[in-house]
């Protein structure tokens, strides 16, 4: 198959041979978790619990609020003792659902033995999807039910499931392909009945080779294909896979993959949809790589949503050198905390510690007009002048710069020899166009 | 918590390249050509870029000083602008030259619209270009490698470049001569006249071939402007052998690859985008080709490149390139 080019994308070393051999851990039931009401991309969900009530693993203890929003569910059996602010991942307070876990042995029971789902009708297994609460799990966390809701003039005839996993250090996509091969093969099957999707793929960057042999070897479906990518950054970012994999890009200003005909879905959620539709769970818990030359043991950890990260650092040892800094997803995209009390969350696809020593201290200096930036930019912008844009306040010239198709992926300020916080510069004026686009449409 | 955790916004990695560690590149680059000119000129070209490099930090330090600016010579952009400044000058250039040059290449090149980044022309062209204009005589007084390698050449020939050479020839005979005075390969060697670092096509090869494959200049540009003027060269030469030079000659000679490896491919000074480096390389090409050809000076390389350098926010304005999902207006 010709795979297509996308432009620019960069090479940092993957540091995956931390975690990339260690299979997947369940790990311990925590004594309090801390549920956000925010896990999603749209409202926060409506708590439908109150301090005091008992609880049980996998019930629903808030609402999703509209359509494109939500619901959450309880990760362990206990009693709910505040809904109150608490750190959030995003690194403000966000309220959430705080529940003592009574710490018995608490594994999650299905509800559901649906044996041959495709013998309904495809509409009918998405509310199963919505009901469990299940969002993009590669770190977007977009409500799945409404990705694989397409309106009625647009058909879909491509399926991409997104195991690229492009993030140096994460595996917990590469450990769940290897050993829930066969349900994501199962989930795969239902999405695209659900899309009636004539073609599927299934990507892996090349450095998972046993996860593409894994996947190749348990799939004879021949609609379905195992496409091994070369390792680019950002391969696994949705427009990117699609232009890959497809030759066709998502329109500039506001585009979405189904505009071309594709929905893209990671190999997480692909797997959560397996175990909502076919055992009616919701999703309570993910994997999550926990990893870093900060941390003593990596693992590729089973966890409960809403476990605090301190809970899970203490479980792998603790921090092996002086802290540096404690990030929630990749290098490239992950957010850094302040608080190790913060939550994992659905979106939580690795726990990434960096001794102090890894953390660099970077002075900014001017431009030097390198154009690294523009190489390696996989959207074909020029970060160089957004930067300036940004600094000067200038964001009409840097929204005629296409200032708004920026996916962040980071690759100009990992490039740039003069250390400019590019990315960081453009999100800013991103911000601030957006801000002044609601303030207009206030008006 | 025991210890402070360190807060910034993604990506928390970095490419290990700095400023400094490409200007470092480019001085690695240069020294292939360095040594042959210390190797066939002897201690005065060893004397004029330690001279420059001297003078060319002194100017940049002070200059930041006065302006109450941080210090920055240790970026080794000075030194850079330094070492191609020297390898610019004939090696007969009185130590006074050398001074005036690093000061118009930092002070007025550089310093005074910012600093590193903000130039709009390559300082060490502005200094070069700057004595070339006020300073003829003294630019112009070339020698010949005086290694014992080098007898055979002749000394009927002393006192000009392969090029002003030629071109003294076109203009008193009407015609280029009939024998060049040097072959292709001591050309290519550097047995010949010329500045300090112009004279070896073989270290300015291998000085590039480094920095092409560590990624530190763009091939655009440089393929570009050696090829555009090596095509118009042979275009004229192929009309008329009598009277124009073959582009091999032209290739090897002058500062044809000193320039376009290592002043072309200053970063500050050409576009960003892809096209508009090819546009850049074409237009350097294209105008040290028609100043060598038609203009009253023997080379053009430098007033090229200035003359582009000028052209650059244009350029970059003009080849935006297409933004992903973009679709095309034309």
């Amino acid at each position: 198959m010709i795979l297509h080019h996308f432009p620019g994308g960069i090479h940092p070393h993957d540091e995956k041979e931390l975690t990339a051999h260690l299979p997947i851990e369940d790990a311990p039931i925590p004594s309090r978790v801390f549920i956000p009401l925010s896990q999603h991309i749209g409202p926060p969900a409506e708590p439908i619990v109150k301090p005091g009530d008992p609880v049980r693993v996998g019930d629903k203890i808030a609402e999703a609020r509209g359509f494109v929003s939500a619901n959450i569910h309880a990760s362990v059996t206990g009693t709910v003792r505040a809904i109150r602010p608490y750190p959030h991942a995003s690194g403000r307070l966000a309220p959430a659902i705080e529940i003592e876990s009574e710490g018995e042995d608490q594994v999650y029971v299905p509800t559901k033995d649906r044996q041959d789902p495709l013998s309904l009708p495809p509409q009918t297994l998405i509310p199963f999807i919505r009901e469990a609460g299940i969002v993009g799990m590669g770190g977007a966390t977009f409500p799945t039910h409404v990705k694989l809701s397409p309106p009625e003039d647009k058909s879909i005839h491509t399926l991409i499931i997104n195991g690229v996993e492009c993030e140096p250090y994460l595996t917990a996509d590469h450990r769940l392909m290897l050993e829930h091969t066969r349900d994501i093969i199962e989930g795969i099957m239902y999405i695209r009945y659900i899309l009636n999707a004539s073609f599927s793929f299934v990507a892996i960057e090349i450095n998972k080779p046993d996860a593409i042999r894994m996947m190749q070897n348990n799939i004879s479906d021949p609609h379905i294909r195992v496409i091994s990518l070369p390792k680019r950054y950002p391969q696994g970012a949705e427009k990117q896979l699609i232009k890959t994999i497809l030759g066709q890009e998502v329109p500039s200003g506001g585009g979405l993959p189904m505009d071309v005909g594709a929905v893209v879905q990671n190999v997480g959620t692909t797997f959560a949809i397996y175990e909502a539709i076919r055992w009616g769970k919701p999703l309570i818990e993910r994997i999550t790589t926990v990893t870093g030359r900060g941390i003593k043991t990596p693992k590729n950890l089973r966890v409960r949503i809403g476990t605090p990260v301190r809970d899970i650092i203490a479980l792998c040892g603790g921090w092996k050198e002086v802290p540096g800094k404690l990030i929630l997803g990749g290098p490239m995209m992950g957010i850094n905390q302040y608080d190790d009390a913060v939550p994992v969350t659905k979106g939580t696809s690795g726990v990434l510690l960096l001794p102090r020593e890894e953390v660099g201290e970077y002075h900014p200096h001017t431009c030097v007009r390198c154009g690294r930036c523009v190489t390696v930019c996989p959207m074909g912008l020029l970060p160089n002048f957004l930067g300036v844009f940004s600094e000067h306040a200038r964001f009409a010239d840097a929204e005629r710069l296409h200032l708004l198709d920026c996916i962040e992926c980071g690759s100009c300020t990992y490039v740039c020899p003069a250390k400019r916080p590019l990315v960081q510069m453009i999100r800013y004026a991103k911000g601030e166009v957006l801000r002044r686009r609601k303030k207009v449409a206030r008006q | 918590m025991k210890e402070t955790l360190i807060l910034s916004s993604s990506p928390h990695i970095k490419s290990p390249e700095t400023i400094p560690s490409i200007m470092f590149q480019v001085c690695l680059a240069l020294l292939p050509a360095v040594f042959v000119g210390i190797y066939s000129f002897g201690a005065r070209a060893a004397w004029i870029i330690l001279l420059s490099i001297l003078s060319t930090l002194f100017f940049e330090a002070a200059a930041q000083k006065i302006m109450g600016r941080p210090i920055a010579i240790r970026d080794g952009s000075a030194c850079v602008t330094a070492i191609l400044l020297a390898l610019n000058l004939p090696p007969t250039v009185p130590w006074w030259l050398v001074v005036i040059g690093s000061f118009f290449a930092i002070i007025i090149g550089k310093q005074i619209y910012g600093g590193l980044g903000h130039n709009p022309f390559n300082p060490a062209l502005v200094g070069r270009v700057v004595l070339l204009i006020s300073f003829p005589a003294q630019m112009t007084l070339w020698a010949f490698p005086s290694h014992p390698l080098f007898s055979t050449v002749t000394d009927t020939l002393s006192g000009a470049t392969p090029l002003g050479w030629a071109k003294t020839h076109l203009i008193t005979h009407g015609a280029i001569p009939a024998t060049l005075p040097f072959n292709i390969q001591q050309l290519f060697i550097g047995q010949t006249g010329g500045c300090i670092g112009e004279i070896s096509a073989l270290a300015l090869l291998i000085g590039a071939g480094y920095l092409l494959w560590r990624k530190i200049i763009p091939w655009i540009i440089p393929v570009s402007f050696i090829a555009t003027t090596f095509f118009i060269t042979g275009v004229f030469w192929m009309i008329n052998p009598h009277q124009y030079l073959n582009p091999v000659y032209h290739l090897f000679s002058g500062g044809l690859l000193l320039g376009a490896f290592f002043m072309a491919t200053d970063m500050v000074t050409n576009p960003v985008t892809n096209l508009g480096m090819l546009l850049f390389g074409i237009g350097c090409g294209l105008l040290t080709a028609v100043i060598r050809l038609f203009g009253g000076y023997p080379e053009g390389v430098s007033f090229a490149i200035l003359l582009m350098n000028a052209t650059t926010p244009l350029l970059d304005r003009w080849t935006r390139p297409r933004v992903f999902g973009e679709v095309s207006n034309s």
